[in-house]
C-alpha cells in the first residue's frame, strides 16, 4: 500500500487546500474532543467537512484524541455516532473511554491509536490493536531503528510525523493566565491562544523559543524546532511507515501548502521506482524559503540516541 | 472478608480481590532498603520501591532482588506490602527481558507493581500472574469509563492521574467497583505526569524512561515576538509546582472513597519518609475510629511542616490551581529540621539511648525525638559517650555509636532530629 500523507486541518476551506495540495488524509476535529487541533470543525458540520474530503479523494479523520474528564463523557456517544455517521474513514484516541463508547456507538468505526509521547513501543501498540485500534501513531522521541522495528513487529497501521513542531508538554493547568496574574497583567484566554506568538525560552537556551499557548484543555509548549524528515522518505518507506503526518499548527496555510507538495513528490518519487530514487533538493529548498529562520529544521529524535 | 468467605470464594477457584479496602490504605515511598523499614515502621500499609530495571527513578537507590526479599520479609512483619514501579513507557529495546523480571519479583514476594504500559501490563498478567497490576498514574487516568475499561481489563486498582477533583473521584467511585489510588502528598509534575519530554529535548534524557531532569523547574522567561512579555528586567520564573499536602482533607478522602493515600516521594530522606508516614498515619486511624468526633491536629500538620523543603497546596482536589499554586521564584529550602541521629537500643534501667549519627550533633544542642504514633519530646542534648565510654566532644563521623541520657523511654528507630532554621 502507498504511504499516505497526511495534515490536520482546521477549516473546510484548509481541508481542499491542503487536499489540493496532496495530503491524502486530512484530520479534523474540535477542541471539545481533539488535543491541539489547528482550528474547530464542528460537529454539525463533520457531515460536510468529511463529504468534501471524500469528494476530493482523500480520507478524513475525527480527533477524539484529549484526556477526558467525567464531565465530558455524556456527549462523547453522539459525537462518536456523528463522526461514523458523517462518514469518517477513522476515529483517532487516546483515552481508553473513547474505545468503550466507540464499540457502543458504532462497532463499525474504524479506531487509530495516538497516545501521543506515550506511544513508544510496537507491545503496547498491539495491545491497542487488539481493543479494535488499525493503526498506531508513533511517539515522535523515537529514532529510525525503533520506528522500523516497531512497524515490523506490529501489525497495524503505523504513522510518523515527518514535518512540523511536536507538542512536548502538556499541563490541565492554566499556566500562562496563572502567570499573568502573578506579574500583575490581566488576560483572557483569548489574549493566550495559539495565534498570539508566545513563546517560552530558557534560561540557558537564548536562542531555542519554545511556542506556548493556551486553550479549554490547558496550556501546550512546543518544540522549538520543526521536524523535517523529507531527506529520510527512502528509509521511512523502506521500513513500510503507513502515514506521514505533516503538523500544520502555528504555520500558515502557504507553508503546510509547500511542505505537502514536497513530500508529495518525494513519496510518489520514491514509490514508483524505490530503487531508481533520487532527492530533488527543490523539493527542500522550497520549504526552506518560507521557513521562519529562527525555527531550525532538522530530523527531531530520528538519529539520536537518548539515554534515561 | 471473613474466613468463612474466604474459603468459599478459594473453593469456588475464585481470586480474592477486595475492590474497596476496609480502611484506606497508607502507600509510602522507599528510595532504599532503610528508608522501606523506616516507612513501614512510621506506619505505612505498604511501600513502592523500584528495582533495578523500568522505572522512572534512575537515579535512585534501585533494589536488587535480594535487597527486595528483605524488604518484603521486614514489611510482613507489619502486615505490609511492598509494591514495585515500573511505570516507563518501554521502547522497543526494552521489551525483552520484562517478562523475566517481572517474574523475579513475583519470586521475591512483591505484592503488585504500578504499570503505565499496556504492553507492561499484558506481560505481567499473563507471565506473573501472582503480582497484582496497580495501573500507573502515568497513564493520566482521569475519567470514571477509563477506569472501567481498565476494571474490564482485570486490573484491581487504578492510581488517578493527580488533575483528578474530589467530586471526580466520587464519581468514579460511585460507578466503578475498583480500588482507587491517589496521591495526597509530595512533589507534582506542573504538566500531566507522563506528557512531558522537556527534558528529552533539552538533554537528550527520555522522562518516560526515568531520565526526567526537572526541567519545569528551571528559569524560563515568557515572550511576545521580541519583547518578555513581564517586561524588561523582570525575573523569569519556573514552571514548577508546589507540592501537594492533603493532611487538612483525610476526612473528605476516605468518605470519598479512596483506597489507597499514595505519598510521592522516592528521592526524599528517611527524616521525610518518617514523619510525613507518622502524620498521616495518626490522622486516619483517628478519623477511623472516631469520625463524629475526628478534630485535625495541629501536631500532625506541624510534623508535615518540619519535613517540607517546598511550599504546599491542595493540586486540583478543590480546584484548578492557579497562580498561588505555583512557584515562580525559587523557594525550596532546606527542610527547617535535619536528621541527627537513629535510636539503636535504649538502657531503661540507666535511661541512656544509643544512638547512630546521621548528622553531626554536639552536647547542648536542642533535639526533638520522634516515634511512631506521634510520639515526640524535645531536650538538649547532655553528656555524650561513644561505644567505649569514651566522653565526646561532638558527633562528627557518619553511623558513629553515640550514648546519651534521654529524658524519656525511647525505642529502637526513633528519630533524633535537630533544628536548622
Amino acid at each position: 500500500m502507498k504511504t499516505e500523507l497526511m495534515i490536520a486541518a482546521g477549516t473546510i476551506e484548509q481541508l481542499e487546500r491542503y487536499i489540493a495540495a496532496g495530503a491524502d488524509a486530512v484530520l479534523i476535529g474540535e477542541p471539545r474532543f481533539g488535543a491541539r487541533l489547528p482550528g474547530a470543525i464542528p460537529e454539525d458540520r463533520l457531515k460536510e467537512a468529511v463529504s468534501r474530503a471524500h469528494a476530493l479523494g482523500a480520507k478524513a479523520y475525527v480527533a477524539a484524541n484529549k484526556l477526558l474528564r467525567n464531565e465530558e463523557l455524556p456527549a462523547l456517544p453522539g459525537y462518536l455516532r456523528a463522526a461514523a455517521e458523517a462518514g469518517a474513514d477513522a476515529i483517532v484516541f487516546g483515552d481508553p473511554a473513547v474505545l468503550l463508547n466507540a464499540r457502543e456507538a458504532s462497532p463499525g468505526l474504524t479506531l487509530h491509536w495516538n497516545a501521543e509521547m506515550t506511544g513508544t513501543n510496537s507491545a503496547a501498540a498491539s495491545y491497542w490493536a487488539r481493543k479494535g485500534a488499525v493503526r498506531a501513531v508513533l511517539a515522535r522521541e523515537l529514532n529510525e531503528e525503533e520506528i522500523a522495528d516497531f512497524k515490523a513487529q506490529a501489525q497495524m497501521e503505523v504513522q510518523v510525523q515527518a514535518h512540523g513542531m511536536t507538542n512536548i508538554y502538556h499541563s490541565q493547568r492554566n499556566l500562562l493566565q496563572s502567570y499573568m496574574e502573578h506579574i500583575g497583567r490581566e488576560a483572557r484566554l483569548l489574549d493566550l491562544g495559539a495565534d498570539e506568538g508566545l513563546f517560552l525560552v530558557e534560561e540557558e537556551r537564548p536562542d531555542e523559543r519554545l511556542p506556548v499557548y493556551e486553550d479549554v484543555n490547558g496550556t501546550h509548549v512546543m518544540s522549538a524546532d520543526d521536524i523535517c524528515l523529507l531527506e529520510a522518505i527512502p528509509d521511512l518507506l523502506g521500513a513500510g511507515v503507513d502515514s506521514l503526518y505533516v503538523e500544520p499548527l502555528l504555520k500558515t496555510e502557504a507553508y503546510n501548502e509547500t511542505v505537502l507538495r514536497s513530500y508529495r513528490q518525494a513519496i510518489d518519487a520514491w514509490t514508483a521506482d524505490p530503487d531508481g530514487y533520487e532527492f530533488d533538493e527543490a523539493w527542500l529548498e522550497a520549504i526552506r524559503a518560507l521557513q521562519d529562520p529562527r525555527r531550525e529544521l532538522g530530523f527531531g529524535f530520528l538519529y539520536k540516541e537518548q539515554v534515561y | 472478608m471473613s474466613s468463612a468467605l474466604i474459603e468459599t470464594a478459594e473453593k469456588a477457584g475464585k481470586p480474592l480481590r477486595r475492590h474497596r479496602l476496609d480502611r484506606p490504605e497508607l502507600l509510602a515511598p522507599a528510595g532504599s532498603l532503610e528508608k522501606l523499614k523506616f516507612a513501614v515502621h512510621y506506619g505505612a500499609d505498604a511501600v513502592y520501591i523500584g528495582g533495578q530495571k523500568y522505572g522512572l527513578r534512575s537515579n535512585a537507590d534501585n533494589f536488587s532482588f535480594d535487597e527486595m526479599r528483605e524488604g518484603v520479609a521486614f514489611a510482613a512483619r507489619y502486615g505490609a506490602k511492598v509494591f514495585v514501579a515500573t511505570n516507563i513507557y518501554a521502547h522497543q529495546e526494552d521489551l525483552a527481558g520484562i517478562a523475566e523480571y517481572l517474574k523475579q519479583l513475583e519470586s521475591v514476594g512483591i505484592a503488585a507493581i504500578i504499570a503505565a504500559d499496556p504492553a507492561i501490563v499484558e506481560i505481567a498478567m499473563r507471565e506473573a500472574p501472582g503480582l497484582e497490576v496497580h495501573l500507573s498514574t502515568q497513564q493520566s487516568t482521569m475519567n470514571w469509563q477509563a477506569v472501567q475499561f481498565w476494571k474490564e481489563e482485570g486490573l484491581p486498582r487504578v492510581v488517578l492521574a493527580r488533575e483528578t477533583s474530589m467530586e471526580e473521584i466520587r464519581e468514579m467511585k460511585s460507578r466503578v467497583d475498583i480500588e482507587l489510588e491517589v496521591f495526597i502528598h509530595g512533589a507534582m509534575c506542573s504538566s500531566v505526569s507522563g506528557r512531558c519530554v522537556l527534558s528529552n529535548h533539552f538533554t537528550d534524557r527520555d522522562s518516560n524512561r526515568g531520565g526526567c531532569c526537572q526541567s519545569c523547574r528551571w528559569k524560563y522567561d515568557l515572550h511576545v515576538d521580541a519583547a518578555s512579555a513581564a517586561g524588561a528586567g523582570d525575573n523569569p520564573f519556573t514552571m514548577g509546582s508546589k507540592d501537594l499536602c492533603m493532611i487538612q482533607h483525610i476526612p473528605d478522602l476516605i468518605d470519598a472513597g479512596v483506597d489507597s493515600f499514595k505519598i510521592e516521594g522516592r528521592m526524599k530522606s528517611i527524616h521525610y519518609v518518617a514523619s510525613v508516614v507518622n502524620a498521616y498515619r495518626q490522622a486516619i486511624d483517628a478519623y477511623m475510629a472516631d469520625p463524629e468526633g475526628y478534630t485535625l491536629r495541629p501536631e500532625w500538620v506541624g510534623e508535615i511542616g518540619k519535613a517540607a523543603n517546598r511550599p504546599l497546596n491542595t493540586g486540583f482536589f478543590y480546584s484548578t490551581p492557579g497562580a498561588g499554586e505555583h512557584i515562580y521564584e525559587p523557594e525550596e529550602k532546606p527542610a527547617p529540621y535535619d536528621f541527627a541521629a537513629v535510636v539503636t537500643d535504649y538502657d531503661a534501667a540507666a535511661g541512656i539511648a544509643t544512638l547512630q549519627q546521621r548528622s553531626p550533633f554536639r552536647p547542648g544542642m536542642e533535639v526533638e525525638f520522634i516515634g511512631p504514633g506521634g510520639r515526640s519530646f524535645n531536650q538538649s542534648v547532655g553528656e555524650m559517650t561513644d561505644e567505649h565510654g569514651e566522653s565526646l566532644e561532638v558527633a562528627r563521623h557518619p553511623l558513629q555509636t553515640i550514648r546519651i541520657r534521654t529524658e524519656r523511654p525511647v525505642f529502637p528507630l526513633d528519630i533524633m532530629r535537630k533544628k536548622m532554621l
